[in-house]
């Protein structure tokens, strides 16, 4: 499969008053033609700011790309100028953000907002482009779109205004798709309705889909590989099978333990202790090793590299090293898996909680 | 739209009325009268002067047939202006006023928004404490003291601009600039922070993300959003301008309303500290209706007339 997306060890700091902050420290991935990957962590863990480098979004001055590539089908976009951006932005690549009640101008008119990306991009009329805008909010499951297009953002609801921003990332049929966290901020029957909908136009255009998300039950059903992140890197990576069934990372196993789940209505949620560390000062050695029960003297020490699991699961932690002690996932991981295993056969598919 | 503006003339009209007696009932309840002065005029003189002005009347009498007769856009005659009723102090003064306001308010939006903008696109940029150093000095400098300056370079020293008088535009350029100076230092600090405050909205990352140009970007997107404070501070500036700055007429001896507003009071001459003050809580209250139009216009999400119809 062609890549459209291939990321190499990029490095984006922050230069602050408190000093440089590490907030992408050498990230590997890549994106396939049509794939989905998801980007899991925590707040904080530099998902965000990894994808907004993508689309150069990340104010610089104070944000830097430190070192690294973005190739996107095979340029380099670190190197391009704001200019050169521009005909990429919105064009070659669409992005959502989170929060569809701040993302959408409050004082432009939805069905404008559609057709100002298309006119910057394709040679179209206004009239023409008032007429693709409203083809749009109509596939985007937008009803009375004629009517829709001519009212203002505050006359649209929450999950609307989400269909409205997938409209407009996707007007000009990008070839990558970036979803930042875009069902956060949706209660939970609008979160399904959304993911539906990005399913079904990845379906139709092709679109390669960044995902970035902290809930792993969002992941399992959209996701064809999943990429860890945690302080700044990526500290696992497989296929959705891989991670959910066969995870390798402490860091993994106590983002799967700390999922909330219908089915266990005894046991109590488990959280990973302590907070991720602080990215001016990263701490030697294993990042997650402070808060990990598995961590061994060498975490302290040295970072782990990228041990492989198999030909598409990769994780970075010293756990998998040959003269590593043979640990375990915890007892209630365990029990996940088996239950994502046996969901597995009923459905079809892994699911999480939702 | 037009039963809202109904509305609102009705409250205007209420207000007015508040405006009225309570200026009415402090300028009495103040000690002394319009003729009052250091020489003791004979009784009889007094007596005929109360009566020809209608001071011997008890005090609702003066108040109702007062009431009617602005009612009436009549005045009434000048206690001190001999010859001359309010309607003609205002009549003559007004026009100069205006012209003056009108010019001094140009200068302020204009060269405030846009010194407000550069600072905000320019954040932490020499062009930000540049504006900013301006519009701290604007702000601080009181405005006698720039119209001295101003004179004393302007006209005299350099002799570009006549130092005082009113006669043709070249005499309104210096008063319009000192007059402006402290609203568009002003205009230029609310249009930078709301600016800035617009710039690090989610929607500017979205236009940016639609691969929109960092021009189109701030005209589309930033200034408009940016503009709402700036129009509701225009309401009190539009109204405090046009009725002239008292200091500005003064020194650059322009016969305006700010002079008639003031000298009124120290003449004790009641129609006209009553008609001048109405004129202005009428400017006042017209503006600030203007304004919330305009607001209503700008913002979307503000429906001035109740719900728009379909």
């Amino acid at each position: 499969m062609d890549k459209v997306l291939e990321v190499k060890d990029l490095e984006v700091s922050f230069f602050t008053h408190a000093g440089e902050v590490k907030a992408v420290r050498g990230v590997n991935f890549e994106v396939r033609k049509g794939e989905t990957l998801a980007i899991v962590g925590e707040s904080g863990s530099g998902k965000s700011v990894t994808t907004q480098s993508i689309m150069k979004l990340i104010p610089m001055p104070p944000g830097k790309f430190v070192g690294g590539s973005i190739l996107f089908e095979g340029q380099d976009l670190v190197h391009k100028s704001d200019r050169e951006m521009e005909s990429i932005r919105g064009k070659e690549i669409g992005m959502i953000f989170q929060d569809p009640m701040t993302s959408l101008n409050p004082t432009m008119k939805v069905g404008r907002q559609i057709v100002e990306g298309l006119m910057k991009h394709e040679k179209i009329s206004q009239s023409d482009a008032k007429k693709r805008a409203i083809e749009l909010l109509d596939k985007v499951g937008i009803p009375m779109p004629d009517k829709r297009a001519n009212q203002y953002p505050h006359e649209f609801s929450g999950g609307m205004r989400q269909r409205a921003m997938i409209a407009i990332a996707l007007a000009t049929k990008p070839k990558l798709l970036i979803a930042d966290e875009p069902t956060t901020a949706l209660d939970v029957t609008i979160q399904a309705q959304i993911l539906e909908l990005m399913n079904e136009l990845q379906e139709e255009f092709g679109t390669s889909i960044i995902f970035i998300t902290h809930d792993l039950g969002v992941v399992a059903n959209v996701a064809d590989r999943v990429a860890v992140m945690y302080a700044g890197q990526i500290i696992e990576t497989g296929t959705v099978d891989e991670i959910f069934y066969n995870p390798k990372h402490p860091y993994t196993w106590g983002l799967l333990s700390s999922m909330p789940d219908l089915t266990n209505e005894e046991e109590e949620l488990t959280a990973i202790p302590g907070s991720p560390p602080d990215l001016v000062n990263p701490p030697k050695g294993d990042a997650f090793a402070l808060r990990s029960a598995y961590a061994m003297k060498i975490d302290f020490e040295y970072e782990p590299p990228m041990f492989q699991v198999s030909d598409t699961h990769f994780a970075k932690t010293w756990l998998l090293h040959r003269d590593a002690p043979k640990v375990e996932p915890p007892p209630i991981v365990q029990k996940r898996i088996q239950y994502f295993r046996e969901k597995k056969q009923g459905k079809g598919e892994p699911n999480g909680s939702r | 739209m037009f039963i809202y503006i109904l509305k609102r003339l009705f409250f205007m009209i209420i207000s007015l009325l508040v405006i009225v007696t309570a200026t009415f009932g402090l300028m009495r309840a103040a000690p002394g009268g319009p003729f009052t002065g250091e020489k003791e005029l004979p009784p009889a003189i007094q007596a005929n002067l109360n009566a020809f002005y209608g001071l011997d009347q008890p005090w609702y009498k003066q108040y109702f047939d007062y009431l009617v007769s602005i009612a009436q856009w009549d005045f009434g005659p000048s206690f001190t202006y001999k010859g001359q009723t309010v309607n003609d102090l205002i009549n003559n003064g007004f026009p100069v006023s205006f012209y003056l306001g009108m010019e001094a308010i140009l200068v302020a939006v204009a060269v405030g928004i846009l010194l407000g903008t550069i600072a905000a696109l320019k954040h932490n940029e020499w062009q930000d404490y540049g504006a900013m150093i301006i519009a701290v000095l604007g702000i601080s400098v009181p405005s006698f003291i720039i119209a001295s300056v101003f004179q004393y370079f302007l006209a005299m020293k350099l002799g570009l601009f006549p130092v005082a008088r009113w006669d043709s535009f070249m005499h309104s350029v210096l008063p319009a600039l000192a007059l402006a100076t402290t609203p568009m230092a002003f205009i230029a600090r609310l249009t930078r922070s709301s600016m800035l405050e617009v710039l690090s909205n989610d929607y500017i990352r979205t236009a940016k993300s639609k691969g929109l140009s960092k021009n189109v970007i701030i005209l589309r997107h930033t200034i408009r959003n940016a503009l709402l404070p700036v129009v509701s501070y225009m309401g009190p500036l539009i109204s405090a301008i046009l009725t002239g700055s008292f200091i500005i007429e003064k020194i650059f001896g322009i016969p305006g309303l700010g002079m008639h507003f003031v000298t009124s009071i120290t003449n004790r001459d009641y129609t006209t500290i009553m008609g001048v003050t109405v004129f202005f809580s009428i400017l006042l209250l017209v503006s600030i209706l203007l304004v919330d139009i305009a607001y209503g216009l700008i913002d979307p999400r503000i429906q001035i007339a109740g719900k728009k119809g379909d």
